[in-house]
């Protein structure tokens, strides 16, 4: 076994691949950025190298830099992790020279399995379900057309190099088929250099399902069931889930078996993906193969017990598998959440910063239920405008789908991220989706469930109730301990009453709480009761309570003269008043969010620095709009809402008092 | 006999209505609460016990003879907060506009009387038309006598003032020599004179929210403390302060039971000064994550930001915090900030709050529009205020502590009991860059010399231990382990006596 191994990446999968390392009685190498000397997976290595400045393309993709790491760490093999090198045929080749094993497939593989026609074309050869549709190179928009109407409509004209939806259309009848390959080309050409397309059928009612497969360097290949990963938002995999509700036994055979046929065709090693598209039929069409370890590859080994690095590990040092396909089970349920540091609010808007506070739920295994995150940021620690905004990998798994939505639930409940925009309520509220529950769902979800994007998630009214309860039994605790205070009139202390008003989410509650040591019996006006047990403690921002049996698990926090509250993916304001204040409450006009006019007003005495829009321009809430130094410190101001520039007052260079207008808004 | 008591109820019910019930439905629609239902939320429930609610005014002229109503425009008594007594009056703008008239004024002046004879804190709720015309000087003199005493209570019983509604004219000088003012947005506004004098004297055009409302008082003039968004939330968030505060200055700070690990670590603040020493960080940051549960009660938040002030607790007493914000202005001392923290640490001092000081100062904001408006006496104010304090003093520098600024914030040369540092800490007489401009002023055209220079400087000077060296830091901590050594250190301070040399009272730069 090797020795010591160097991983070409960061984050997350870095410390993926150090934990199971370690566990093997490996020793590791980290490589690190300028941005990256104080990151989770320089500190879990045993030793660690720098490669450049923050810029990937500075650092982490210079192969010179990262051969010199190996040549100066002495590591035995590289393990590549996903992005960065891990699919460069020029990277393999390169280890090949300097006698370093590569930790993943050789490099003709790689190759074979790059370019999007080739890939196809090899497919089609082995065997392997394709779109149909014809990957030659088309001459004219007339071929165009005759292709298309052969194949059958809908058809998708797609450029060869393309990626991203560049290049891309969708022809209905034949005038869309011809007008679609012209402006194709075009948009190809200008946008990859490249202009050759193809025409394929276009799948309706897409999802994208994709097998793993594993094979060692003795022509064993195996395949390790499949994962879901239609829940997309722009080609971004937010929710995979595995297996797929929507597959039977037989099509999974059938697809696993042509995934390993295509993995010995182009004699893969390691593991791999084969991606599939899969119809409301149940048809399904070789997507494309990824020559590496995925993203959601956790997925897999909670489902199947297997520890796909490890494998990687041991294939790569030429042992043969050990596992064989009869040996594969296919064990419960398991669902990754991605979380992006991207506010959903702000319709993602990517969100860079201190993590101010990051602690996620507790990391357990259970005969029932277990709940993984895998993670390379910690709290303190910074996310960076230079990598790939994900924070962690939260999955979990149960016996059956529902349970395991049920501990996802209360694990991103229990997740504690503060400091950064991100997009924990969307996840929660794709968890509570009924389309999602029941397992409907293609990789136009997201698009077709949120159309207007993401505004916080409205709690159903039952959830609502418990809520009220909850806080109600909370905000008791809270106020008997403020009669503990010091300094109080000796017998004429405050009592703190049993009956309370809740309002939230435009509803009210009023209640009546009995107390004991457990907990408390909220008694709704209605004559319904729910029973709070809680060992919550004031100033605690974290809540886990059960609720009539159930658990609930609520963010907790102080707003003037109330609670925030934060639970499956809705962000409420909770008020608990004593009924004459809520009476008197009940007086208090609605506030209209102050106009805080439609001006940047400069609020420092300094010089700007920089202005990052202009006029005409349509900024985001909590876009940068330009930069002004002060006291020598670079203060960046953002958008307070979205807004269209109107005007800008000031340049680079100028001196500003306090409230001068820096720019102005439509 | 029966008939004796039924009047005495049928007579509180008439006082209970004040200006009647079209008035009360007035007062209501402006989205404002009548002064007996403010009264009934500042206080625990069925605690408050009302003084003087017969009281009538004694005027004839103008007809007022035949105008008369109990209470006569203020209702006044005491009750509790969380079972703490506090003494209250509330100004009814149902009767007479509110108006102050010589009777209204006595009412307050009893309650402050017996507040500070029994040391309970005073909390005035205003909402006043200003002086009773009708009654003339009289009036005046009311507004004086009230003056009086909120001056004989300072520093004795903490005052606060809740403005919501009108404050205007001589009215204005009560709140303004109380401890705390708060204001409503939209229904409260406070000023010497309203806008149509302005108008007529100066030609100004301005509204009456521009001229004192509460955006303008937390904001631009610094004379509120805090604005809330309506009456229900603004009492909400008194009581809320209450709970901070020490009952008289005979007291300590009060102590509350709380569920908080004195032991606590936060390891993200290892990592909460920024590498680069010229990129921000919030100090609110670390004030949350050191105090109890993360509470803080900040006063002044819209004015000065360039200093932080509030009050926290440790476990469970009340310690008044102040600090630099690099966010604003690199935290850099100023006029404005300079007074904002010199008041506050002087209500700490006149009250045993212990005063934990966090330093990331950078010095003071140079220009003439400082030095024109005297920069020099503004600044000293805080200068003076941390050194007449005897209230335990903790000190902890985050980061820069250059120049005089070093000095004036809360400095072991100023008796600070705990003065203590980060390892990222720059105790110096100015950056690397400035002095290595000034020690090495020949070398300036060499810049390659004067780089080394400053390296060199920073290396030898840009850090906690040559004060360290000299103990004027007592010990240069973990960032992760300063909630643990600041609870400690109030801990041991805690049977601190220190008492300034006998004077009738000092001459602070005002």
């Amino acid at each position: 076994m090797f020795k010591k191994i160097l991983i070409a990446n960061r984050g997350e999968i870095a410390c993926r691949v150090i934990r199971t390392a370690r566990a093997m009685g490996i020793g590791t190498v980290a490589i690190y950025s300028d941005a990256d000397r104080n990151a989770l997976h320089v500190e879990m290595a045993d030793e660690a190298v720098h490669v450049g400045p923050a810029p990937a393309n500075q650092s982490y993709i210079v192969i010179d830099n990262v051969l010199r790491a190996i040549r100066d760490s002495g590591a035995e093999a590289v393990h590549p992790g996903y992005g960065f090198l891990s699919e460069n045929p020029k990277f393999a080749a390169a280890l090949e020279e300097e006698g370093v094993a590569f930790i993943g497939p050789p490099k003709g593989a790689i190759e074979a399995m790059g370019d999007k026609i080739t890939s196809k074309k090899l497919a089609k050869e082995a065997g392997v379900n394709t779109v149909p549709g014809v990957m030659g190179l088309i001459e004219d928009a007339e071929e165009a057309v005759r292709i298309a109407s052969e194949i059958g409509y809908p058809v998708m004209l797609k450029a060869s190099a393309g990626g991203g939806g560049k290049g891309m259309r969708i022809a209905w009848d034949d005038e869309e088929a011809r007008e679609g390959f012209q402006s194709s080309k075009n948009e190809a050409a200008s946008s990859f250099g490249d202009d050759r397309i193809f025409i394929e059928k276009f799948v309706t009612q897409p999802r994208h399902i994709e097998i793993q497969v594993l094979c060692d360097q003795h022509g064993n290949g195996i395949y390790l069931g499949e994962r879901e990963c239609s829940i997309q938002r722009r080609n971004q995999k937010v929710i995979e889930e595995a297996p797929s509700p929507f597959l039977d036994a037989e099509t999974r055979e059938r697809m696993g078996e042509q995934a390993v046929v295509l993995a010995k065709a182009v004699g893969y090693t390691s593991a791999g993906t084969v991606e599939f598209i899969v119809d409301g039929d149940k048809n399904f069409y070789f997507l494309e193969m990824n020559t590496r370890l995925q993203v959601e590859h956790p997925v897999t080994e909670l489902i199947t017990g297997v520890d796909l690095v490890e494998q990687m590990i041991r294939v790569a040092n030429g042992e043969p598998l050990t596992l064989h396909q009869e040996d594969v089970e296919l064990n419960g349920w398991a669902i990754e959440s991605r979380l992006y540091a991207e506010d959903p609010y702000r319709n993602f808007l990517p969100s860079i910063g201190r993590l101010t506070r990051y602690r996620p739920p507790q990391e357990a295994v259970t005969e029932t239920a277990i709940v993984r995150n895998d993670t390379g940021v910690f709290e303190g620690g910074e996310i960076s405008m230079y990598y790939d905004p994900m924070i962690a990998k939260l999955c979990t798994w149960a016996p059956s789908r529902s349970e395991a939505i049920e501990g996802m639930r209360v694990a991103l409940d229990a997740f504690e991220l503060e400091g950064i925009g991100h997009n924990l309520p969307f996840l929660s509220a794709v968890m509570d989706h009924p389309r999602f529950v029941s397992g409907d769902i293609t990789t136009a979800f997201i698009g077709e469930e949120y159309p207007e994007g993401f505004a916080g998630a409205e709690l159903e009214h039952t959830r609502l109730r418990k809520v009220a309860a909850a806080v109600a039994a909370m905000n008791r605790v809270a106020e008997i301990r403020r009669t503990r205070i010091s300094g109080r009139m000796d017998n004429h202390e405050r009592k703190v009453g049993t009956d309370w008003v809740v309002t939230a989410q435009g509803a009210r509650f009023d209640v009546t709480i009995d107390a004991d040591r457990e907990g408390a019996t909220v008694h709704f006006a209605d004559g319904s009761i729910h029973r709070v047990a809680s060992d919550w403690l004031p100033g605690q921002p974290l809540a886990r309570l059960d609720v009539d049996g159930e658990p609930l698990v609520l963010k907790v926090g102080r707003i003037t003269g109330g609670y925030r509250i934060r639970t499956r993916g809705a962000d409420l304001r909770v008020h608990v008043h004593a009924p004459r204040q809520a009476e008197l409450a009940a007086l208090m006009p609605e506030k209209q969010a102050a106009d805080t006019s439609k001006m940047l007003l400069c609020p420092m005495p300094g010089l700007i620095v920089k202005i990052d829009v202009e006029p005409g321009q349509e900024v985001q809430e909590g876009q940068p709009l330009c930069t002004v130094e002060a006291m020598k410190m670079e203060n960046i101001l953002r958008a307070e809402r979205r807004a269209v520039v109107s005007k800008i007052n000031a340049g680079p260079g100028d001196s500003l008092a306090v409230d001068d207008v820096i720019m102005e808004f439509e | 006999m029966k008939d004796i008591l039924e009047q005495l109820e049928a007579r509180r019910d008439t006082a209970r209505l004040g200006g009647g019930q079209k008035r009360i439905d007035a007062q209501h629609a402006k989205g404002k609460l009548t002064a007996r239902e403010r009264v009934e939320l500042l206080l625990d429930e069925d605690s408050f016990e009302e003084f003087d609610m017969f009281v009538a005014h004694r005027a004839t002229d103008f007809g007022m003879a035949e105008q008369k109503v109990p209470g006569d425009g203020v209702i006044t008594g005491w009750g509790t907060i969380n079972g703490r007594q506090v003494y209250v009056f509330s100004q009814d703008f149902t009767v007479f506009g509110g108006s102050l008239s010589e009777t209204h004024a006595q009412k307050i002046c009893k309650i402050m009387d017996m507040a500070v004879q029994n040391g309970a804190p005073v909390i005035g709720i205003n909402d006043s038309g200003g002086a009773r015309i009708q009654e003339g000087v009289s009036s005046l003199a009311g507004y004086a006598e009230v003056f009086q005493r909120n001056i004989m209570a300072s520093g004795v019983v903490p005052q606060i003032s809740v403005i919501m509604g009108p404050c205007a004219g001589g009215a204005v000088y009560s709140p303004a020599m109380t401890d705390f003012i708060f204001m409503v947005k939209d229904s409260s506004y406070m000023f010497v004179t309203g806008p149509d004098v302005v108008k007529t004297v100066t030609n100004e055009v301005v509204t009456a929210e521009e001229l004192g409302g509460a955006v303008t008082h937390t904001r631009k003039s610094s004379v509120a403390d805090g604005a809330f968004d309506n009456d229900v939330e603004a009492l909400v968030e008194v009581r809320r302060l209450v709970d901070f505060l020490p009952l008289s200055n005979r007291e300590k700070a009060p102590v509350r039971p709380f569920f908080d690990d004195p032991r606590r670590h936060e390891d993200s603040l290892d990592t909460l000064v920024p590498e680069n020493a010229n990129t921000p960080y919030d100090m609110k940051e670390l004030i949350t994550k050191i105090a109890d549960e993360g509470d803080f009660y900040e006063i002044q938040e819209e004015f000065a930001k360039n200093i932080v002030t509030g009050f926290v607790r440790m476990e469970g007493q009340t310690v008044g915090v102040v600090a630099n914000q690099p966010m604003v202005l690199a935290g850099c001392l100023d006029i404005d900030s300079s007074r904002k923290a010199a008041r506050f640490v002087r209500f700490c001092d006149a009250f045993e709050i212990p005063i934990l000081t966090f330093v990331d100062v950078p010095g003071f904001l140079p220009g003439t529009g400082q030095e024109f408006n005297g920069v020099i006496k503004h600044g000293a104010k805080l200068l003076f205020a941390y050194g007449e304090a005897t209230v335990p003093k903790v000190t902890v520098i985050t980061r820069k502590a250059y120049g005089g600024a070093y000095d004036v914030m809360s400095s072991k040369h100023l008796r600070g009991d705990f003065n203590y540092a980060w390892p990222t800490a720059e105790i110096a007489v100015m950056g690397a860059k400035g002095a290595t401009e000034i020690l090495y002023r020949s070398e300036l055209g060499d810049a390659e010399k004067i780089a080394a220079r400053t390296e060199e400087y920073e290396t030898n000077f840009a850090n906690p231990f040559k004060a360290a060296e000299r103990g004027f830091i007592d010990e240069v901590i973990m960032p992760h382990s300063t909630r643990r050594r600041v609870c400690r250190a109030f801990a041991a301070l805690r049977g601190k006596k220190l008492q300034n040399p006998w004077k009738k009272h000092d001459n602070i730069p005002l």
